[in-house]
């Protein structure tokens, strides 16, 4: 799968899963400040990611996840 | 109508908090080895015009409520509503007290909780609703003679539900606890004519608990209206803590 093609799964999860603006979903964007999500939002979308793509996520690899590009990125490294 | 799932939902204070919710709600009984008294409740819930399905769950065992969940969700949907009644007692004075007797009890009623609130929770979540209730007991809050295992697991439930309550209420979820007093039911029974006088002597209310005292308030709970109640601990006893 290549990058943009994540990028488009983990946009419809945002807009989907959380209800956010699919103007605001870009790979530049900070996912607490500008798409507002808090801890709990992100939970959710790890357990969306996961379902979806069929993988695990490990804590340690989201501490570094700082924007959409960066959850992107990490997806794609393990898909 | 929500779905119920209530742990231990055959027997004592489970069986009464299905007939209890079975008025507005679908309910699972979810039993381990009451197999018969389950079905039993199941055919006198459905038979009285409501919607019960009982399924066979070992809560202290993760792959155990996997299969159960997946036949409760092909059937009722997810689960909204979830009461974590299901335990046991080993008891006996802590220098007597065998490993396997702290571990089992520990396993089931503090560990199988954990186990099936985590995969309750991830639905509830996405659903953004839900109601916990954890039955604990009294002993958890003032513990108890030959318990120590029981009134730990119970004690622990406290800190498990108050801690669900501050991560979910952003998604109105709440989680609270229910301490019942002695109620007479099974777990109770081996209790002589002569110490239930003693134990009634020291209560408020005149009388042992029944367990529709304890159904009546997990009902009250799982109401719409009651969101603004989480991480709370309610004795239902008689007046035995005040």
């Amino acid at each position: 799968m290549e990058v943009n093609d994540v990028f488009e799964k983990v946009k419809n999860l945002f807009v989907d899963e959380l209800g956010i603006e699919e103007s605001k979903v870009s790979m530049e964007a900070k996912l607490e400040e500008d798409l507002e999500i808090d801890s709990l939002g992100i939970v959710e979308v790890v357990m969306a990611f996961e379902d979806e793509f069929g993988i695990e996520i490990d804590d340690d690899e989201l501490a570094d996840v700082k924007t959409v590009g960066e959850a992107v990125n990490l997806l794609h490294s393990k898909i | 109508m929500k779905t119920a799932l209530v742990t231990g939902g055959s027997r004592g204070i489970g069986s009464a908090t299905c007939k209890a919710l079975s008025t507005n709600h679908k309910v699972v009984i979810g039993y381990s080895n009451s197999k018969e008294e389950a079905k039993k409740l199941e055919e006198s819930i459905n038979s009285n015009g409501g919607n019960a399905m009982s399924v066979k769950i070992d809560i202290s065992d993760k792959n155990s409520i996997n299969i159960a969940f997946e036949e409760i969700e092909e059937s009722y949907g997810i689960v909204e509503v979830l009461v974590n009644n299901a335990g046991i007692t080993k008891d006996n004075i802590l220098p007597r007290m065998k490993d396997s007797e702290w571990d089992d009890v520990i396993q089931t009623n503090l560990t199988g909780s954990y186990l099936i609130t985590q995969r309750a929770i991830k639905n509830m979540m996405k659903n953004k609703w839900g109601r916990i209730i954890f039955i604990s007991s009294v002993v958890g809050i003032s513990g108890n003679q030959g318990q120590s295992n029981y009134a730990a697991s119970k004690a622990g439930l406290i800190g498990l539900a108050k801690s669900v309550s501050k991560e979910m209420g952003a998604r109105n979820i709440t989680s609270n606890v229910i301490a019942p007093g002695y109620i007479e039911t099974d777990m109770t029974s081996f209790l002589s004519e002569e110490n239930k006088e003693i134990i009634i002597e020291q209560l408020s209310i005149k009388r042992i608990g029944k367990p529709e005292d304890i159904a009546n308030v997990v009902a009250f709970l799982c109401k719409e209206e009651s969101e603004y109640i989480t991480g709370q601990v309610i004795a239902v006893d008689g007046g035995m803590t005040t």
